[in-house]
């Protein structure tokens, strides 16, 4: 625990065990690591939030494509700015827990897929998910012609009711089927 | 109290956790406390607070048990550099290096030490004592290395243990203990590498549907969390990308049929060619084998170190130059790269299998040998001692005759066949081990280097070309572990100390493996997932159990035991000493039960019984699986018939499709349909789903709606059934949708709970 950072209270802590994946020691690193992230005025106040460009900066998220929607996707301010608290913190810790249920997991990344946040998938929140995956350059792009295709194949496997958009419940059906969903999806501190 | 436990499982943001479960707790106090009433009261109360302290205790001793898995911090730097499949390596060996530690433990526990501390010391008898003829040379390190000389008189052979019933103060029985200690090693690997499995396989979901979700899957789930390297994120973009122009190009492609029976020619040619060399590596080790036979017979003086270790050398060397020249007639076939590795894999296997048991049956022809030099010794002494006594009674004029007093070094003994074969055994796990380092030394730190410091002056870049780094053969050491793992179980009844040796070599194994992936790898081309082949190679490790079960059954029961050494020496088979305990130490009656057990009248019906009950068995998850499609087909069917009937409705009347939106009844339209697949899904975690299908029916007609229909208020009130629906519990979710007063206009998120 952190000499300089401020120390998390006994009955909190135990709480958040109840209420999240994470075991005692996680919970600790959690708090020290967020804490880290905060700047120097922040750390007195009450409830403090760390911006999102400091969230991003976390070695855990600095390489990951989705980095900038799981900061929207936990973040729980007014301004829409992708800023967390430490509780947002540790409900992000916890949906990618290794202990986290299936259901959980699928959840929140539904949640994230949706770049639109329409509460549903579909052609343009795919083809935004695609582009992220295969990285920022040129060269590793995909043309319009295949870009178009992988997106009509992964709607005729996915989308049951063939209405065009993959929404939770198909989403979840799908995942269910994956044995890499849970592995993967993960990140520990 | 049951809220509370599930809270964790909710979706919701903490802030509206911590809310509800502090309404909960004040709730449970409340009630609690009045239940407390009455009679009875102190011992519920203690009740209570003894299941408070149970689940803090419970609580804390998770966390002591994460706390205490070691290498944790080194295996996820490692899979933050290279991903999960590599590490998937390392989590292998750690569960590898916690069983074989259970076994070390139960081997050094109830058979050395109880030896060591209770039995008679070395030197005291025959079996113990390096005989004369040997003793000048026992101590030199030539002779030591080969495990011959003291090594082979000590606790870590078969040879050294006595054969008394029961040694020391305890009465241990020593002879009964190695021999269950020898069967409970393979039964307790058993138990727990099917039990390994079984929770793969719970968690792997069934993997069946192979290429039902390909790019669905590729898509959402290709991306690994846990990659903390930009180095390793941008080959993870590159091979993504990859996969991605594959999988379209291979759909494209599965309609193009070539020339079908060239490439059936070509297969069939290098499936030949395989075999040819497969059936070559046996015929050499067994020619080995013999001739190691041979130059035993010699004086060991005049053989050179190779033609002492000749055989475990061409054993690695085989190891080492096979699967690459598989791979090359490999590429004949032009399988698809995922098939063609399941080939080289199952190949591989075969080589190792092939080796390994050419190599012990070379071995067992030398036992037979063995056994026969022993009957001819043993008639020797016997006829020597009669010859002493005659001297004796002859010399001294009397009947009592002492028996004759030899210093245990000078007396003849047989041969020990199973010493021999326990230093078989441990000579070829050391060579394996020394084989597998040197491999990793060279193949990857020196070629590191060399590709390090001469890129400089070379005239084409190393790094990218011909050598540059090496990749981490996660298959080829995968089946080394496994393989090595084979040896120590065919090994360890016949050399105790194998188990601890083998401790000792994953020990190092992890620190120098863990050394050399970060130093001297870099992350795969084609970074590929370890998940659903975790199975696979447990399933290769459940086999080789019982592969290298057999051998040693089958000389439990055939063989009879050296007359000479060993704890069952005098016997005729090593299983008499059950007998023996059980005539001599156990009441009469379970010896009654025993003999009626083992009669074959009753053990044929009981192996029927069994049979027919994995029979009914695999007939009934048939069964399942049947009725799960049909449901699946029943839930497009009913989808489908939805989908039409709405598209027919709004080619009539848009109008009349908004009054219809305005009904209550709309929302029942659903659930029947609904109904039917909820109870059929074979998963039953997915209950919480059966709340949001409704909703999610209406979400979708929600959104349909308000693509086709510009605006009116109805339709908006469609759209706002969405959010809360997944979230109210069920019984709400088939309420109508709500007035007017919500507020909120078209396209709202998702409520931030």
């Amino acid at each position: 625990m952190g000499t300089t950072a401020s120390q998390l209270r006994k009955d909190l802590l135990s709480e958040y065990q109840e209420l999240t994946f994470l075991t005692k020691r996680e919970i600790i690193l959690a708090h020290k690591r967020f804490s880290e992230l905060l700047s120097k005025e922040d750390r007195n106040v009450p409830t403090p939030r760390v911006p999102m460009e400091k969230v991003l900066s976390l070695p855990e998220l600095k390489s990951n494509p989705f980095r900038k929607r799981i900061s929207h996707v936990f973040s729980t301010s007014d301004m829409k700015d992708g800023s967390l608290t430490f509780e947002d913190f540790l409900d992000l810790l916890s949906a990618f827990s290794d202990s986290a249920t299936l259901e959980i997991k699928s959840h929140y990344a539904f949640r994230i897929f949706d770049f639109d946040d329409d509460g549903t998938l579909d052609g343009g929140d795919l083809e935004k998910l695609v582009n992220c995956l295969t990285g920022e350059t040129d060269d590793t792009r995909l043309t319009t012609e295949e870009m178009r295709q992988l997106i009509s194949n992964i709607l005729e496997e996915s989308d049951i009711d063939k209405d065009g958009t993959v929404n939770l419940s198909e989403f979840q059906h799908v995942i269910s089927r994956s044995p890499d969903f849970v592995s993967s999806f993960k990140i520990v501190l | 109290k049951k809220l509370i436990a599930t809270l964790r499982n909710k979706p919701w943001r903490m802030k509206r956790r911590l809310k509800l479960l502090k309404e909960c707790q004040a709730f449970v106090e409340k009630f609690e406390g009045a239940l407390g009433k009455g009679k009875g009261r102190k011992l519920y109360a203690y009740k209570v607070i003894m299941a408070k302290k149970m689940i803090k205790f419970n609580r804390d001793f998770d966390n002591f048990k994460t706390a205490c898995i070691p290498w944790e911090r080194k295996i996820k730097e490692v899979e933050s550099h290279f991903g999960s499949s590599v590490a998937s390596y390392f989590i292998f060996l750690r569960w590898m290096y916690g069983l074989n530690l259970v076994l070390f433990g139960l081997m050094f526990g109830l058979v050395v030490l109880p030896e060591v501390m209770m039995g008679l010391p070395y030197g005291s008898i025959p079996r113990k004592t390096v005989p004369r003829a040997q003793q000048a040379k026992a101590m030199d390190y030539s002779v030591l290395l080969d495990f011959g000389g003291y090594c082979k008189y000590s606790v870590l052979f078969y040879g050294y243990y006595n054969d008394e019933r029961t040694i020391g103060l305890l009465q241990f029985r020593l002879p009964l203990s190695y021999l269950l200690v020898g069967v409970g090693i393979f039964g307790y690997s058993l138990m727990v590498v099917i039990r390994t499995m079984a929770r793969n396989s719970d968690e792997g979901g069934d993997g069946g549907d192979d290429g039902q979700f390909t790019f669905t899957f590729k898509m959402f789930t290709s991306w690994d969390y846990l990659i903390g390297n930009p180095e390793t994120a941008d080959n993870k973009y590159a091979s993504i990308t990859t996969s991605f122009k594959e999988s379209i190009v291979d759909e494209q492609e599965n309609q193009k049929d070539e020339n079908i029976h060239l490439r059936r020619f070509l297969r069939v040619l290098a499936n030949l060619f395989i075999l040819c060399s497969l059936g070559g590596s046996g015929f050499l080790i067994y020619f080995v084998v013999k001739r190691s036979q041979d130059f035993a017979k010699l004086d060991q003086n005049t053989l050179s170190w190779y033609e002492k270790n000749e055989v475990e050398v061409v054993m690695s060397l085989l190891g080492l130059v096979c699967p690459p020249l598989f791979e090359t007639i490999a590429e004949l076939e032009e399988y698809h790269p995922r098939i063609a590795l399941k080939w080289q894999l199952g190949r591989i296997f075969a080589l190792f299998l092939g080796n390994l048991y050419t190599f012990l049956f070379a071995l067992f022809d030398d036992v037979n040998e063995k056994l026969e030099q022993e009957k001819y010794i043993k008639n020797a002494t016997i006829w020597g001692l009669k010859e002493y006594y005659a001297n004796y009674s002859t010399f001294h004029n009397t009947t009592d005759i002492p028996p004759p007093e030899i210093p245990p070094a000078d007396v003849i003994r047989g041969p020990c066949w199973e010493t021999d074969v326990g230093i078989e055994f441990v000579k070829l796990t050391v060579s394996d081990i020394q084989v597998t380092y040197l491999t990793i030394l060279i193949g990857d730190f020196v070629r590191a280097v060399i590709v390090r410091f001469l890129n400089y002056c070379w005239c084409w870049d190393l790094e990218a070309g011909f050598p540059s780094y090496g990749e981490f053969d996660i298959s080829g050491n995968v089946l080394g572990l496994i393989f090595n793992q084979g040896m120590i179980w065919m090994g360890a009844f016949y050399a105790p100390g194998l188990v601890g040796l083998n401790v000792l070599r994953l020990l190092s194994s992890m620190y120098y493996q863990c050394w050399a992936v970060m130093s001297c790898n870099v992350p795969h081309e084609r970074v590929f997932k370890a998940s659903k082949s975790n199975n696979f190679y447990m399933g290769l490790l459940l086999l080789v159990l019982f592969l290298s079960l057999l051998p040693v059954v089958y000389t439990i029961m055939t063989l009879p035991p050296s007359s000479d050494c060993g704890p069952f020496s005098g016997r005729a088979q090593m299983y008499d000493v059950v007998m023996e305990t059980i005539e001599k130490d156990l009441p009469a009656f379970i010896g009654n039960i025993f003999t009626y057990a083992t009669n074959p009248g009753l053990i044929i019906p009981a192996v029927l019984l069994m049979v027919l009950a994995i029979y009914y068995l695999n007939a009934t998850s048939k069964n399942y699986q049947n009725a799960n499609l049909e449901l699946k087909r029943k839930m497009q069917m009913a989808r489908d018939e939805e989908k039409n009937r709405r598209n027919n409705k709004e080619s009539t009347n848009q109008v009349m499709h908004d009054l219809v939106g305005l009904l209550p009844n709309r929302s029942l339209i659903p659930p029947p349909a609904e109904e039917a697949p909820p109870p059929g899904h074979e998963k039953g975690s997915k209950f919480p789903k059966v709340a949001k299908r409704p909703g999610a029916a209406d979400n979708v007609k929600g959104v349909n709606l308000q693509k086709d229909v510009s605006l009116a208020a109805p339709n908006s009130r469609a759209a706002v059934t969405r959010p809360p629906g997944p979230r109210v519990p069920p019984g709400n979710a088939r309420g109508p949708p709500p007035g007017p007063g919500r507020g909120r206009g078209r396209g709202a998120p998702p409520p931030k709970c």
